[in-house]
């Protein structure tokens, strides 16, 4: 008996000779232990060393992997050929983003806006050192940590039509991030940062499709994160009606 | 990127006209967004209905009589599905928009959405009861 094989489709661009994306079939021996990652790896050692893709820890925590696996934005490293097998499989990069190379794209744009936000903890008052560590009970913690769990894949973005259609979008993972901040006690930062939630390009550019969290590899609720913030803009545009500053 | 020697050339692909085809979840989506186009019309007949009772009973009669056109029976079945469809799915989506925590813990997704069908429940009742009475 013949060992099985299961066949993968992959979008290919290598910028210096394709003036666009092709598909190129590979077929590999199927294990159903495999991960798509790993099967990726045995094409790039076994087949062709010049096919292109980013990763790092194999483990879901480093978010390099990220790719289309099916049309669907997920972790290589944590979907498995046994998922798809006797089918073939296509992997393309990450929807929503250009493509630098094969399977990796430019996530400059993504970096940027997670840089946007203010990603760090503004205190009410600078204490220092001596004054010892900024307390946190494990009741205040439980209120920002689901959304402080975020790998900075990029799925949600490469799921999220709205960031499709308009890159100036703000889009879920760093809106998730600014509601991982704002929520955190110890921060009173939440005045500055609303003014990126109520922009043009904030939470108002999400219409509540809702799939970045249903991709999230991480259960992260980036959907719920902007929509509690259109809330928190409602008042605030309410109560700027009435005592403006 | 400036580097003039770089062979950089990021693709940018396009957004086909039917991505929302390509993904059952996307479909459901627009047919969910879609669902308002029906429960638009439905409102702009019941404001014209208002209007007609404000003109006299013959008027009111002639908007009644035209409600039992097949195509206006046809319209209401079809705006009544939508409208399930779109309670349905707003109210999964619900807790997503709700933030209670009691004693320390946040509240269950599912009491949000029961409390949603309970709150539909009673309104359903309470305009059955008034326009009954």
């Amino acid at each position: 008996m013949t060992n099985p094989i299961i066949e993968i489709d992959i979008l290919r661009y290598r910028p210096e000779q394709d003036t666009t994306p092709f598909i190129q079939t590979y077929s590999i021996p199927y294990d159903e232990e495999m991960s798509i990652l790993e099967a990726l790896q045995y094409i790039k050692d076994e087949l062709d060393g010049s096919i292109s893709f980013r990763w790092s820890c194999r483990m879901a925590i480093c978010g390099s992997c990220g790719m289309m696996i099916d049309g669907v934005p997920k972790l290589g490293c944590k979907a498995f050929l046994r998922d798809y097998y006797p089918n073939k499989i296509k992997l393309e990069p990450l929807a929503n983003f250009p493509i630098e190379r094969d399977l990796v794209v430019v996530m400059d744009d993504f970096i940027k806006k997670l840089e946007s936000i203010k990603p760090y903890i503004i205190p009410a008052q600078e204490k220092s050192i001596d004054d010892g560590e900024y307390i946190q009970t494990p009741e205040q913690m439980a209120k920002y940590k689901q959304f402080s769990m975020c790998i900075n894949c990029g799925l949600c973005y490469s799921a999220c039509p709205q960031y499709a259609l308009n890159t100036e979008f703000t889009g879920p993972a760093a809106l998730a991030l600014l509601a991982r901040y704002n929520r955190d006690s110890r921060d009173a930062g939440s005045a500055q940062r609303m003014e990126i939630v109520n922009a043009e390009e904030g939470v108002w550019g999400c219409t509540f499709v809702g799939y970045c969290s249903q991709v999230c590899p991480k259960g992260v609720d980036p959907a719920a994160a902007i929509q509690l913030f259109k809330v928190e803009s409602a008042k605030d545009y309410l109560i700027g009606m009435f005592k403006p500053d | 990127m400036n580097n003039p020697a770089s062979k950089r050339k990021p693709y940018q692909r396009e957004l086909p006209v039917d991505w929302w085809l390509k993904h059952a979840f996307y479909t459901k989506y627009m047919i969910r967004e879609g669902t308002s186009i029906a429960i638009t019309i439905y409102s702009c007949i019941l404001a014209w209905g208002l209007l007609r009772l404000s003109q006299g009973p013959e008027a009111w009669q002639g908007w009644l009589n035209a409600l039992q056109h097949p195509i206006a029976v046809l319209f209401h079945i079809l705006a009544l599905a939508f409208a399930l469809y779109h309670t349905v799915t707003w109210f999964d989506l619900a807790p997503k928009a709700a933030d209670i925590w009691l004693k320390g813990k946040k509240l269950d997704d599912k009491f949000i959405v029961i409390g949603h069908y309970v709150g539909f429940v009673l309104a359903t009742l309470a305009a059955l009861i008034i326009i009954t009475l």
